[in-house]
């Protein structure tokens, strides 16, 4: 029997840490080659680790949500035959493994190992505090208005060091005397205030480490807003002819163009006002001073997924016509839905479309999607009244609600360019002149 | 000039002012408390403890004098006789041992004790004039604790024959004819004590009865004890005048006006917060009518500045006071308190004695309660007639519907102890059954406690 140690792998060109996001075994698991052990997440994918041999696990270092050195031993594996150790064990600079389990002293002693603080393998990061889930019957009539709790001094004592107001708590007591048991019920959540509704304080909290994706986009966001003074305009677009178009492009489709949504559309306007404007088409870097304006234009597409926020990225839009668009999107979002999506897919994009569809509201204060320096937010179409010749008209209206940094763009080249996005799909047709 | 600074002053080392700047020391709060008098405040100079220790004195004093006649003791006692002096040198140096032993609580709880008056010049700023020169204490909190003093009477100004009940702890020997104004506790308290030592004692009240903060029932059997005692009542009756050298007095009945002669004239009409000589009007703190305003954190109109005790106003008792004090003392602490007491008990050391604890049914009715009462008399009750106190009664009043204790009342022989059972029950939210269903030392007065709630039950055991 020997030792087979895992390292965080080489995730990606430039990664040096990825981050421990999930454990799939724990210790005395048996696996079989290419089970999955754990899943790393590096700077926007979520990496899972096969096993490369078959065994059991003996150890596991790491906590979820550390961030972990590439090459770092993050499982160790008992397995037929010598295993690993020799190789890894002199160099690696992770924990050794339990000293007394293993069988071939003489290899490890120059490992200079720092004690391995031996975490607890946690198969899930959220813990729910106790909270006894049912209610407490709370028989009685509930006090009158203005009579005054009846609990022993103790009782008001520990009530007022909790800054709890007895008014509010549940005597069982006999005359509805407040027991002890009567305010730790309360305190704990398990009994219910008294005083005319049933309803009752939620005082439980759960606890959730901000791991993973989640922290990358709460670190994303953060650095965003902090280093980026942002200037959103907003502008309504008339869009009843472009929906026009669209329903009958759609209806006239062939078996094997993609179904339409108002998305490509709004694509392919963008790249022909970047054609105008393509200072809006790049990246600044504030830390050289250097702005690089790009000639391709690399279309980040905000998608929902389960884990949070991702922005998968349709390369060369220049390059692309309508059902390009909509096969690309279509193809990315699925992509980071179910998690296959790679991590060259992730990144790259050189302006952001940010799209909550249906639930697209009526204005929204998107955020950069830094060291971009302009992204446009859709919100949804509707159907509103408008001012045409005399009367009103129903007509199919839907704002853009567009955030840029405003250190690279003024607001009047914001302005313009939305202005530009503007023409082309109010007057659909232009979309499809190249100039 | 020497300056103080400091967490907590405490301005008066009466009652609450001492427990304040114990409990404050306690907790490790740099504490001054000031006070021009020995510590103890009136309770423990002039108040509580020297007429405890005089009825006391009278008490033994009646009882031998009781022996000198027919008694169903058999106990036969010869001419016995009693030297005042020597009583009032017994009870200064009962009040001597408790004036030095506040001074030591303090000290052991590093409260620093400054002799002398202090004025408050601003809401942080104390100016103490004391022996060794004026002294001046800056202190973050202030705690308010002077006190009261007895009212007075325009007509009758103290001084001469005519006195307060301070000056009535300390008289050179027993008065012939003593003149008591005011029919309230302290002058009852006093009055009967004096009787007790020999005293012609005639007691002039203004009201329609004795007593009048308590229940008819409750004053019933003190106006009987005071008729055995001699001692001659007149109600609906107002002071006047005292003639110059204050030997006499006129009074004003409905019958027209009638002189009383007197040795002693003893004025105990009341007491009214201490508001003035030290510099409140300086602190322009909001006034509740004649007293200090306080909310259920004893916090004055001024942010730092708390006032306790008589000086709030009623009820005035040494025992309120000492827990506002010792309250206060945790809120500037940090901690999280508010007055919040069930009962504030209160005892009326007539013969026989009153304790009162919570609400009387008038107040229990007037409060909105359904009320059940029960009432056991102690001629019922075996120890009270081994002791030849038949007199009295226990009554405890509970409301209708849960049977939640609202109040208990008693008057008889040494009932003041049963003051902490009435409060105990009180404050722990005791119902009918609790009490009823604790037993209760046998032969002891407290049984009539007991029994009291099972005859509100509708079950006494021995009635």
């Amino acid at each position: 029997m020997g030792l087979h140690k895992i390292q965080m792998p080489d995730v990606g060109e430039g990664i040096t840490e990825a981050e421990i996001v999930e454990w799939n075994v724990s210790v005395g698991d048996v696996v079989k080659e290419d089970d999955v052990l754990a899943a790393v997440m590096t700077d926007k994918a979520t990496v899972e680790i096969p096993s490369p041999v078959d065994g059991v696990v003996k150890e596991i270092s790491g906590t979820i949500g550390d961030m972990t050195p590439v090459g770092a031993v993050i499982i160790t594996l008992e397995v037929e035959g010598e295993g690993n150790e020799a190789m890894i064990s002199a160099e690696a600079d992770a924990p050794a493994p339990a000293a007394e389990e293993a069988p071939k002293e003489e290899v490890k002693p120059e490992a200079k190992a720092e004690p391995a603080p031996a975490p607890a393998p946690k198969k899930t990061a959220v813990v729910k505090k106790p909270v006894a889930s049912a209610k407490k019957a709370t028989s009685g009539a509930p006090r009158k208005e203005g009579e005054k709790p009846i609990a022993s001094p103790a009782v008001r004592k520990r009530a007022a060091d909790a800054g709890v107001k007895l008014q509010y708590v549940f005597g069982t007591g006999p005359v509805g005397r407040i027991t002890h048991e009567d305010l730790e019920d309360y305190i704990s959540g398990a009994s219910a205030p008294v005083g005319g509704s049933s309803k009752r304080a939620d005082t439980s909290v759960e606890e959730t480490k901000v791991i993973g994706l989640r922290r990358k986009i709460a670190e994303r966001m953060q650095d965003a807003k902090q280093r980026i003074p942002h200037i959103t305009y907003v502008d309504e677009i008339d869009v009843t002819a472009l929906e026009e178009l669209r329903e009958h492009m759609n209806a006239t489709r062939k078996e094997d163009d993609p179904k339409l949504t108002i998305l490509p559309f709004i694509m392919k306007a963008m790249v022909m006002a970047i054609k105008d404007y393509p200072k809006l088409n790049s990246h600044y870097d504030d830390g050289n001073d250097m702005l690089y304006t790009y000639g391709g234009v690399h279309i980040g597409m905000a998608a929902q997924t389960p884990g949070g926020l991702m922005v998968p990225v349709l390369n060369h839009c220049e390059a692309m016509e309508i059902n390009d668009f909509a096969n690309e999107a279509k193809r990315l979002a699925n992509a980071a839905r179910d998690g296959s999506i790679s991590r060259e897919e992730l990144t790259g994009s050189t302006i952001t479309l940010s799209s909550l569809g249906k639930m697209g509201g009526i204005v929204s204060t998107p955020v950069m999607n830094s060291p971009e320096v302009a992204i446009v937010g859709v919100n949804k179409v509707a159907t509103r009244p408008e001012w045409r010749d005399g009367g009103f008209v129903p007509r199919k209206m839907m704002n853009l609600s567009s955030s840029f940094d405003h250190r690279i763009i003024d607001g009047w080249d914001a302005a313009e360019f939305i202005q530009r996005i503007k023409q082309l799909l109010e007057n659909p047709a232009t979309l499809f002149m190249e100039r | 000039m020497k300056t103080i600074n400091c967490k907590v002053l405490v301005l008066g080392a009466g009652p609450g002012g001492y427990v304040a700047a114990i409990r404050a020391g306690q907790l490790g709060l740099d504490t001054v408390i000031v006070d021009g008098q020995a510590p103890g405040g009136t309770c423990l100079n002039v108040g509580c403890i020297p007429s405890k220790a005089l009825i006391h004195a009278a008490d033994e004093f009646e009882k031998s004098m009781h022996f000198t006649g027919e008694n169903v003791l058999g106990i036969s006692v010869r001419a016995p006789s009693i030297d005042l002096s020597k009583t009032i040198e017994w009870k200064d140096s009962i009040v001597k041992r408790l004036n030095s032993g506040v001074a030591g609580l303090l000290k052991k709880n590093k409260a620093q004790l400054v002799k002398g008056w202090g004025k408050m010049v601003d809401g942080k700023t104390c100016l103490v004039a004391t022996d060794e020169g004026d002294v001046t204490i800056k202190a973050e909190n202030v705690i308010l604790a002077t006190g009261s003093v007895p009212v007075e009477i325009p007509s009758l100004p103290f001084g001469g024959n005519i006195i307060s009940s301070t000056e009535a702890l300390s008289l050179d020997g027993v008065p012939e004819k003593l003149v008591v104004i005011g029919g309230g506790y302290i002058g009852l308290e006093l009055g009967t004590a004096y009787a007790k030592m020999g005293a012609k004692v005639t007691v002039v009240e203004a009201a329609e009865r004795i007593l009048p903060q308590y229940d008819a029932d409750l004053s019933k059997p003190i106006m009987a004890s005071l008729k055995d005692l001699g001692i001659e009542v007149l109600l609906n009756t107002k002071a006047k005048a005292a003639n110059e050298d204050g030997t006499a007095l006129t009074v004003e009945t409905t019958d027209g006006d009638k002189t009383l002669e007197a040795s002693k004239i003893l004025v105990t009409v009341g007491r009214r917060a201490k508001t003035e000589g030290f510099g409140l009007e300086e602190l322009d703190l909001t006034m509740n009518g004649r007293v200090v305003a306080i909310n259920d954190k004893c916090e004055t109109s001024m942010t730092g500045v708390y006032a306790i005790g008589d000086l709030t106003g009623e009820p005035m008792l040494a025992h309120r006071a000492m827990a506002q004090g010792e309250m206060v003392a945790e809120i500037i602490s940090g901690m999280n308190r508010t007055f919040d007491k069930v009962s504030i008990p209160a005892v009326c050391f007539t013969d026989p004695e009153i304790v009162t604890a919570g609400l009387s049914p008038e107040e229990a009715e007037a409060a909105g309660y359904e009320t059940k009462i029960g009432v056991f008399p102690f001629a019922a009750n075996g120890r009270a007639m081994t002791m030849e106190a038949e007199t009295g009664f226990v009554r405890i009043v509970a409301r209708k519907d849960n049977h939640l204790v609202l109040g208990i009342q008693a008057v008889g022989k040494g009932v003041a102890e049963l003051s902490a059972a009435f409060s105990l029950a009180l404050e722990m939210g005791a119902c009918l059954e609790d009490v009823a269903g604790t037993i209760h030392a046998h032969p002891t007065q407290s049984e009539g406690f007991q029994e009291a709630a099972l005859k509100a039950l509708g079950h006494a055991l021995h009635i």
